[in-house]
């Protein structure tokens, strides 16, 4: 089987799937449940200064699919609502017990550099393998000065990722909030303050749904509601396209990605790591699952890097990030054409209708003699939306093919349709 | 009870007993049954389900309805193409029907979507505080409607809500048809068939009069004088007959007097037991009469039929049901004379062995008997040629005996319409007899509407 194992930012682990800071590693009987499970490591629950921080009751709601399928989950939990002293005694045995899996710190703190100064060296002490600085919390402590309010401006980014590096020898993983404009001025601020790499994303600001008997949102506090941080599958595109503007910015180019947002299985995590991030971290599959789910992870991940020829992560690592681009750069003589497949056919005829009603009338509706309902392209009509091949139910059945033009490259730097190309 | 068969034994098992197995065929889903269930839907465009269902149901649209949980939404979807959706998503063959057509019917999909079952909780959980339907402003028409069977219920109700009024006449006590009186007991269990009229009749407008039969106290000649139009959902009432010598001893009955019979009884226990049963016939009323003698606690029930498996008119799931309840099918064999025993009642019957002969029918020369305590004719309903016996009725034209319509339900006579099963169109089905009542009234309000701006 594949070697899972990974150094990441000079932190060493079995494999890449770390818990991400979060209720699942808020104290050590979840964290070492986790490592009994095979988890490579875990980020554990935000540290703050104390008193510690105070938790409402309700905390969590979600947002669902068919059949009750959770898509994302809101969370309205500050961090760790227990006292310093007992994580860092907590954290020292669990490193003790587990020396070979990750385990990071995640910290946050006054924007004050005596509050960092104090703080650092204590999380050092624990035997801990690094820090991870959560700027990205967005409910709760931003009204303090903490999590997302200091991940919004990059000038505390930067400022507070060089506290941490002049008073402490841990690598410095700065975790990046998404709600914000331009995920790379983040990163590039936690760049030039030194870290050692970057974590993203961190939950988006969020309302699920609305109670509309009692006409208030979810998660209900009493007869009241609260923003809170989205996460779970259905933020892994956004996350995605994070991890890949960073992974692809000429000023951040080979700074250690720690990949978070939606994996819920092997797939996902490799995606992320095509993108170019080094390790993954999970939160709201395992709170679905259960934190036996990374035993699926890690086998899945393993043969399929095995049917792929990849001896480790680092084979295959950051392998699309030079496939994505801006838009300029695409081809603009690329064409493709839907093609169905009659035999996967089924007749359910939502492919029609979408593109009936929705796009380029290029699939007709024909009845058969037996009466039921034959769909066909009109090749002359497809643009290659793929719109089609998303709303059919059989997968497979509906296949984009890629035509030979006879044309060369052209991007719209080039074309001449363009009035503002660039002089060639 | 039927005196034919008084002489028979009464059921071994008690009441509690027999009413749990004549509860129902298919339970209700529960709401998480639903909810998977309702979620399997592609809701289709231009559906093979809705196509394939005679009343028009939009069934993606109901079904989408009950995802969102919107079950009075999806209910009113069900009942403004059909109103007696309730009883149909429970009698109707979805397996030739809806079920067959969906796309999801196949290896690949694992099953269709349970389309019926889906129905049929929309409609029991909608909670309807008040009936759903308004009707339109009164148009001082009135309407006779023959037959308070599904056709002209629904012609009823769709004429009603048109703003005309109604008067249907009823041959029997109660008013449902075949939905009371014909269905097998565990299809359509308890009072389910009364409430479902009842319900259709808030809608107001509708006056039903019964024991009013067409050729014995009423004819269409009056009819036809008194109200500005006619509507005959007549049905098929009348039974074919074997054409053998002793047809009429005790213990020889047609199927459907004895299922009416079984629906009607408030107590299972005291309703004849033919421990040795003979259906002959291969339609769903055979297996309806098998399934429930079955069920009663008969020991040998057996099915004759004069044709092979592929002909039957049985559905494929109703002969399943049959081979559940442990009711053994003969094929290719002829009834050929009723067996009787000394005191004259029916002690069996003796076949002749049949084959196709370039798809003909002959006897092959061999005969077998099987003994029997009660024998049960299904071999199909005939047309009550006594209901249209008077000078006018007389004068419809029909195709064989069936009244001969055309697809706006019109029949030879000007404004009198017929549908269900006194009529050649379309399948004898619950569903089809609901969508003619739908069409004939919509010919109808049509019709008269056209009269009025004329004048």
């Amino acid at each position: 089987m594949a070697d899972l194992s990974i150094v990441f930012a000079g932190i060493k682990a079995p494999n890449p799937f770390w818990l991400a800071s979060a209720p699942p590693t808020d104290k050590a009987y979840n964290v070492v449940r986790a490592f009994e499970a095979g988890w490579g490591g875990v980020v554990w629950k935000t540290l703050g200064e104390d008193p510690a921080a105070v938790n409402v009751s309700s905390r969590y709601s979600a947002h669902y699919g068919a059949n009750r399928v959770v898509q994302g989950i809101n969370n309205i939990e500050l961090i760790t609502d227990r006292s310093l002293e007992i994580n860092l005694r907590e954290i020292t045995q669990v490193k003790k017990d587990w020396p070979d899996r990750a385990l990071i710190v995640s910290l946050m703190v006054p924007c004050v550099e005596a509050s960092w100064k104090f703080i650092l060296p204590l999380v050092e002490a624990t035997g801990a393998d690094g820090i991870e600085l959560n700027f990205g919390c967005p409910h709760g402590m931003p009204e303090r000065g903490m999590g997302a309010a200091v991940g919004q401006v990059p000038e505390y980014v930067e400022q507070v990722t060089r506290w941490c590096k002049t008073y402490c020898s841990l690598p410095v993983i700065v975790k990046l909030t998404p709600n914000i404009t331009d995920i790379r001025q983040s990163a590039r601020a936690a760049h030039r303050g030194g870290a050692d790499a970057v974590s993203l994303i961190n939950t988006i600001n969020s309302i699920t749904s609305v109670d509309l008997d009692r006409m208030v949102a979810h998660p209900i506090v009493g007869d009241q509601s609260t923003h809170g941080g989205y996460c779970g599958s259905a933020v892994k595109p956004i996350a995605l396209n994070m991890v890949a503007e960073i992974a692809r910015d000429p000023q951040t180019r080979g700074l250690p990605i720690c990949g978070i947002g939606g994996i819920g299985n092997w797939r996902d995590a490799a995606e992320f790591i095509a993108l170019g991030s080094g390790a993954v971290q999970v939160c709201t599959a395992a709170m679905l699952h259960g934190f036996r789910i990374v035993e699926d992870m890690k086998d899945g991940l393993s043969r399929w890097m095995d049917q792929h020829g990849h001896s480790s992560l680092e084979a295959f690592r950051g392998l699309a990030v030079g496939h994505t681009t801006d838009w300029k750069y695409l081809d603009i003589n690329y064409k493709s054409i839907a093609h169905i497949d009659q035999d996967a056919c089924i007749g359910c005829g939502r492919c029609h209708i979408a593109c009936e009603d929705t796009s380029h009338q290029a699939i007709a509706s024909t009845v058969k003699p037996d009466g039921t309902h034959l769909y066909s392209v009109i090749e002359e009509e497809c643009v290659g939306c793929n719109l089609c091949q998303i709303t059919c139910p059989v997968e497979n059945c509906i296949d984009m093919q890629a035509q030979d033009t006879g044309k060369p490259y052209l991007n719209w730097t080039q074309d001449p349709r363009n009035p503002y190309r660039e002089a060639s | 009870m039927i005196d034919a068969l008084n002489h028979l034994p009464r059921p071994r098992a008690g009441a509690d007993q027999l009413a749990e197995a004549f509860s129902d065929l298919a339970p209700p889903l529960t709401a998480r049954q639903a909810a998977v269930e309702s979620a399997r839907c592609l809701y289709c465009f231009d559906a093979p389900c809705v196509n394939a269902c005679p009343s028009e149901i939009d069934i993606p649209s109901f079904i989408h309805r009950i995802s969102d949980d919107n079950l009075q939404g999806a209910a009113e979807r069900i009942l403004s193409a059909n109103i007696l959706g309730g009883s149909c998503a429970r009698v109707c063959p979805t397996e030739i029907l809806c079920q067959q057509a969906c796309v999801r019917n196949n290896a690949q999909e694992c099953a269709p979507v349970l389309i019926g079952q889906l129905q049929r909780y929309a409609i029991d959980n909608a909670g309807f505080t008040q009936h759903p339907f308004q009707r339109s402003p009164a148009t001082g028409k009135r309407i006779a409607v023959v037959g308070a069977g599904p056709a002209g219920l629904s012609c009823a109700h769709r004429l009603a809500m048109h703003g005309h009024e109604v008067v249907v006449f009823e041959a029997q006590e109660k008013p449902g048809g075949l939905n009371e009186y014909g269905i097998a007991r565990y299809k359509l269990v308890d009072d389910y068939a009364q409430r479902e009229v009842e319900f259709l009749l808030g809608i107001g407008g509708i006056e039903i009069r019964y024991a009013q039969r067409l050729g014995a106290n009423l004819t269409l000649t009056e009819l036809h004088q008194q109200y500005h139009a006619v509507f005959l959902g007549l049905g098929l009432n009348a039974v074919r007959q074997l054409g053998l010598p002793d047809e009429d001893a005790p213990g020889l009955l047609a199927a459907t007097d004895y299922i009416r019979e079984l629906r009607q009884a408030d107590d299972l226990s005291r309703v004849p037991l033919a421990d040795r049963c003979l259906v002959l016939g291969a339609g769903n009323t055979a297996i309806d009469m098998a399934v429930q003698m079955s069920r009663l606690g008969a020991r040998d029930v057996n099915v004759v039929y004069r044709r092979g498996i592929a002909e039957m008119g049985a559905t494929a799931h109703e002969q399943d049901i049959a081979k559940h309840d442990q009711v053994r099918l003969h094929t290719w064999a002829r009834p050929d004379a009723v067996l009787l025993d000394d005191q004259g009642r029916v002690r069996g019957m003796r076949f002749a062995r049949t084959q196709p002969v370039a798809g003909v029918l002959h006897d092959t020369g061999e005969t077998f008997e099987l003994a029997a305590d009660a024998i049960f004719k299904a071999i199909g309903q005939r047309f009550d040629e006594a209901s249209l016996s008077d000078p006018l009725a007389a004068q419809l034209a029909r195709d064989g005996e069936r009244i001969r319509v055309d697809a706006q339900l019109r029949t030879s006579l000007a404004g009198v319409y017929a549908g269900g099963d006194c009529t050649a169109l379309g399948q004898d089905l619950t569903v089809q007899a609901v969508q003619h009542g739908k069409l004939a009234a919509e010919a109808i309000h049509a019709q008269l509407m056209l009269n009025v701006e004329a004048a």
